[in-house]
């Protein structure tokens, strides 16, 4: 396993020179799928015969030198919110369970279009609400690095999947933390793109104003890759972004010598782990080596950022979970004695609890007589967010800090406590909401848990975001460690 | 109307309208849900399958800004759509796509006629939305076991145009409906059939106390399906209030649906139970900048509306007011009369009229002819009209050739040539005919000689019957009296 343990540039390298083929590479990962996610959880279903056939496709088009990307032949897994023509999806929901999508996501056309091998549906907290991967409907996914500790959420799944060299890159989706978070977590690259960047199309969505797909991978060249792969403009999808997409690579390695680095000073919030702190702060110094101006900026309104992201993200889901009503598609319950108890069983059978409890929050915030008090003031909030970074980016190109303030806890230590599991997020949802883009890359190890570093950027300046990551990781070695798990099975 | 004068009624009226487009609101799907069988024209944007997002349909929002030009609204620079959120399984997203408060257009007016006199009716609004699909359920409603659904009309563009509260009376209430209908035809948006729900129309109705300024409790009609129902329905529903309040009752803020078989409204929903749609901005779609000049483009587009060519009918045809409104109010019969006028060879403005408003209108009624079309082809009836000034066929022979031409489709030139109709005027055969009578008919002829006048019409008509209809009468009436003598005068 170790050979093909590497990231995509590594990898697509080999493939071109046929030292490996896409099969061999393809069934090397399948079987430490198999090693090994008995452990983690990862997977909610494995599309072993798909891959095969994308891998033989991918072998045509090497061995003929035809139409080689990035990805050619790479493995990749999928997080289950995101359509796949043909293979189940369940968005982690049982609500879902039986749902075979006719149709494919966009960013997974393009992926499939360049060649992708799709290995599998990585697990992901319901309907992708939660910051644990403890409220998937079918079971929790457990931290490669320490089995007894949570992935991160929402896309616990996909980050697990990377961290256990059970995929070399994953596709997640990010509403207010959920892929930089559980990269952070476990240990590797997680990039929430600006809104409208990539395409919704085909992302079973959580709250339509802030999701964003993006990629996990194990180093900053390969976040550059899949995110190359999947911008763009797409006609199916009226929110995403027209503006042309820039070369990754072109400004990549020119590292942040004059760059000026916001490290704002709200972000050291309470609560933060020690451990974290200490390895933000020597990054920071790390980059001030590197010849960047380090600033210290405030972005005072972020403590507003949470409370109003738990209107906005829920008031969205309780419309966009309206469509789950057992008629069309998916699970029905199939007694109810007239069409109220019928939807009714349909929907208390189908959700767990973490999506029940956010669809009447958001059902309460929009309600009439409570709209403007809380749905409207919460979008003013918003506002105020989006003019806390236009103005921090006035002063710096980039903002630096912890991706979460704490390390991957024990399974089950805060599924009784919503608000403390909320603050998870603390760190990354003002992101989501101010329209701008992030990065999480592994920065140090806490009693062996990874640590994430957060690099934030204007809205489509994903090259600067990527440039400053990549300045860090090439001068570091946290990118290149491996959970424990995958050197023991290895 | 026996509205006791103490009462005056209050109307304003909810159309809906669809949008001939060929593709859906937010899809590409097809909007023939009349045809199609179930569910054949669906997709996952308006299946709502997780992960679809919706697309404005460009020429949707141009055929609103069209109408609400042709209703005089301001377009605002700003737009957006909003989620309207109910369940229900004709609504597949579990929330409709609308506009809340930044609709596409406001502030209107439609101006109008009844019985001559001019009104003008307030155009609150004039948005998009989205239509949503059909349930067929097993028997009754509530006691159906079960419901089909076909999702065809779901996602088909749909405008809303809501009148203000200027309307009062039913028919007012009518002639507004109609004027609207009629402009919405012209603007190429719909084509105006009730019947299969592509023209739908809600009516808000109260009284107050005549001189009154504030409102009374408002009632909402719904399920009126025809225009003549949507008369009716007001109607009734006035006097109902009248009768409540006449009999110490009050009114509740309610809806009530039509019932067209026993002719009665009937209460739906109480106010307690009114949803909350809990609207807010459609986060699947950023808000539309209507760009002036994409408004003046749109407005270069707008045909010759039902006012202006009313107007141009009285003065180029010289054709009265009352004909003129009668012909214009529906696009497809005003068409026709142009092409009548204008088909090849021509034919009188005036008679052109007639015949569509009389015989025509007779064997299909216009309002009909929007859906089944014309019974004939303009050009058949200019040249059945051209056979007639011709003095080629009579004028009651002209009747029964329209007949023919309508069932058999076939021009009434052809018609006079196959079966030997063309009228006789030459003197020797009419003459023969002529004799042939008197000499059968002694006793009649002496009657008319002895001072019965009533005995010439006979005699005319037993030539006709003798002629098979093609003697021309007057010469027979004329050569009767040449041969009889000039009998009595005229009586």
């Amino acid at each position: 396993m170790t050979q093909f343990w590497r990231p995509i540039h590594e990898l697509h390298q080999m493939l071109v020179d046929r030292e490996i083929s896409a099969v061999e590479l393809t069934d090397a990962i399948l079987a430490q799928v198999d090693a090994v996610d008995e452990k983690t959880r990862a997977y909610l279903l494995v599309t072993r015969d798909l891959a095969h056939r994308q891998a033989r496709a991918a072998d045509e088009r090497l061995r003929a030198k035809r139409d080689l990307r990035p990805l050619t032949g790479i493995p990749m897994a999928i997080k289950d919110v995101l359509c796949i023509d043909g293979v189940a999806a369940t968005a982690g929901s049982r609500i879902l369970e039986g749902f075979v999508p006719p149709y494919s996501a966009t960013v997974v056309e393009r992926l499939a279009a360049d060649g992708a091998v799709f290995l599998g549906k990585t697990n992901c907290d319901e309907f992708a609400m939660g910051s644990s991967n403890e409220n998937s409907g079918y079971w929790p996914v457990h931290n490669p690095w320490q089995l007894d500790r949570v992935p991160g959420g929402s896309s616990g799944g996909s980050a697990a999947a990377v961290a256990a060299g059970e995929a070399v890159a994953a596709l997640g989706s990010d509403t207010g933390g959920s892929i930089r978070q559980p990269a952070a977590l476990t240990g590797i690259v997680g990039v929430k793109p600006t809104y409208g960047r990539v395409s919704r199309y085909g992302l079973i969505a959580f709250a339509s104003s802030l999701d964003q797909v993006g990629p996990m991978t194990l180093d900053v060249r390969d976040a550059a890759t899949v995110l190359q792969a999947i911008a763009g403009h797409d006609p199916r999808d009226s929110t995403s972004s027209p503006r042309p997409v820039p070369d990754y690579f072109e400004h990549l390695a020119e590292g942040v010598k004059g760059l000026r680095l916001g490290v704002p000073k709200e972000y050291f919030v309470d609560g933060m782990e020690p451990e974290v702190e200490a390895a933000i702060r020597a990054a920071i110094r790390l980059y001030e080596r590197q010849g960047a101006h380090i600033e210290e900026v405030s972005l005072p309104n972020s403590r507003y950022a949470l409370p109003a992201y738990y209107i906005i993200a829920p008031a969205e889901a309780s419309s966009n979970l309206a469509r789950y009503d057992g008629i069309r598609y998916g699970r029905q319950a199939g007694r109810g004695r007239n069409l109220i108890e019928e939807y009714q069983a349909t929907r208390q059978d189908g959700f767990g609890n973490e999506v029940k409890r956010r669809i009447m929050l958001g059902t309460y915030a929009l309600s009439s007589g409570y709209y403007d008090a809380y749905y409207l003031k919460a979008q003013k909030v918003r506002t105020l967010v989006v003019e806390d970074f236009a103005r921090a980016f006035k002063k710096v190109d980039v903002l630096i800090s912890a991706t979460s303030p704490t390390v991957a806890f024990p399974l089950g230590a805060k599924t009784q406590d919503p608000l403390a599991m909320y603050l998870n997020d603390v760190l990354t949802l003002p992101g989501n909401l101010g329209n701008v883009c992030g990065i999480s890359i592994p920065c140090g190890l806490a009693n062996g848990l990874p640590i994430g570093l957060q690099v934030i950027a204007p809205g489509f300046r994903e090259d600067l975001m990527l440039r400053v990551a990549y300045a860090f990781e090439a001068a570091t070695e946290f990118h290149r460690r491996r959970a424990p798990l995958v050197s023991v099975g290895a | 109307m026996a509205i006791a004068t103490r009462y005056q009624a209050v109307i304003g009226l909810e159309v809906h309208a669809q949008i001939l487009t060929h593709s859906k609101m937010f899809c590409g799907c097809s909007t023939d849900y009349l045809t199609a069988p179930p569910n054949a024209n669906t997709c996952p944007v308006c299946l709502a399958l997780p992960g679809s997002l919706p697309v404005i349909n460009r020429k949707a929002v141009e055929a609103t800004i069209r109408t609400a030009l042709a209703l005089n609204c301001e377009i605002p620079e700003f737009t957006k759509f909003d989620r309207k959120n109910y369940f229900y399984p004709d609504l597949p997203k579990g929330y409709q796509i609308s506009q809340y408060d930044l609709p596409l257009s406001r502030n209107g007016r439609l101006e109008f006629e009844v019985n001559g006199e001019p009104r003008r009716c307030g155009i609150t609004r004039v948005h998009l939305e989205e239509d949503t699909g059909k349930l067929l359920h097993a028997g009754e409603i509530h006691r159906a076991q079960s419901s089909l659904v076909n999702l065809n009309r779901a996602g088909v563009p749909l405008m809303e145009i809501v009148g203000e509260p200027d309307l009062r009376s039913a028919d007012e209430a009518r002639e507004y409906f109609t004027r609207l209908r009629a402009i919405l035809q012209y603007a190429g948006i719909n084509n105006g059939d009730m019947e299969s729900g592509q023209l739908r129309c809600d009516a808000n109705v109260s009284i107050r106390p005549e001189g009154s300024t504030t409102y009374g409790t408002k009632v909402e009609i719904k399920n009126m399906n025809s225009f003549r129902s949507v008369h009716r329905a007001i109607e009734f529903e006035i006097e109902r209030q009248v009768q409540v309040l006449e009999s110490g009752g009050a009114l509740v803020q309610e809806t009530r649906g039509w019932n067209d078989p026993k002719g009665v409204t009937v209460s739906q929903r109480s106010k307690e139970y009114a949803h909350d749609y809990r609207y807010f901005p459609e986060p699947d779609l950023p808000p539309l900048v209507v760009t002036r000049g994409w408004v003046e483009e749109i407005r270069r587009t707008l045909p010759e509306l039902p006012a202006a060519r009313r107007a141009r009918f009285v003065s180029q045809f010289e054709l009265s007011i009352y004909d003129a409104t009668l012909l214009t109010s529906s696009k497809t019969v005003a068409d026709f009369f142009e092409q009548a006028v204008r088909a090849d060879g021509g034919a009188p403005p005036k008679a052109v009229a007639n015949w569509i408003l009389g015989d025509l209108s007779r064997i299909r009624g216009t309002e009909a002819w929007d859906t089944a079309g014309a019974p004939l082809s303009p050009a058949h009836l200019a040249q059945l009209i051209r056979l007639i000034d011709s003095g080629t066929i009579s004028g009651k022979m002209g009747k029964d050739l329209l007949g023919q031409a309508v069932a058999s489709g076939k021009a009434p030139q052809d018609l006079v040539a196959e079966q030997g109709l063309s009228q006789v005027t030459g003197e020797d055969q009419l003459g023969a005919w002529v004799d042939q009578v008197i000499a059968e008919n002694a006793k009649s002829s002496q009657d008319f000689k002895g001072g019965k006048p009533q005995a010439l019409g006979f005699l005319v008509g037993q030539v006709m019957k003798l002629s098979k209809g093609r003697a021309n009468p007057e010469r027979v009436n004329a050569l009767l009296r040449e041969r009889l003598g000039p009998g009595p005068p005229n009586g």
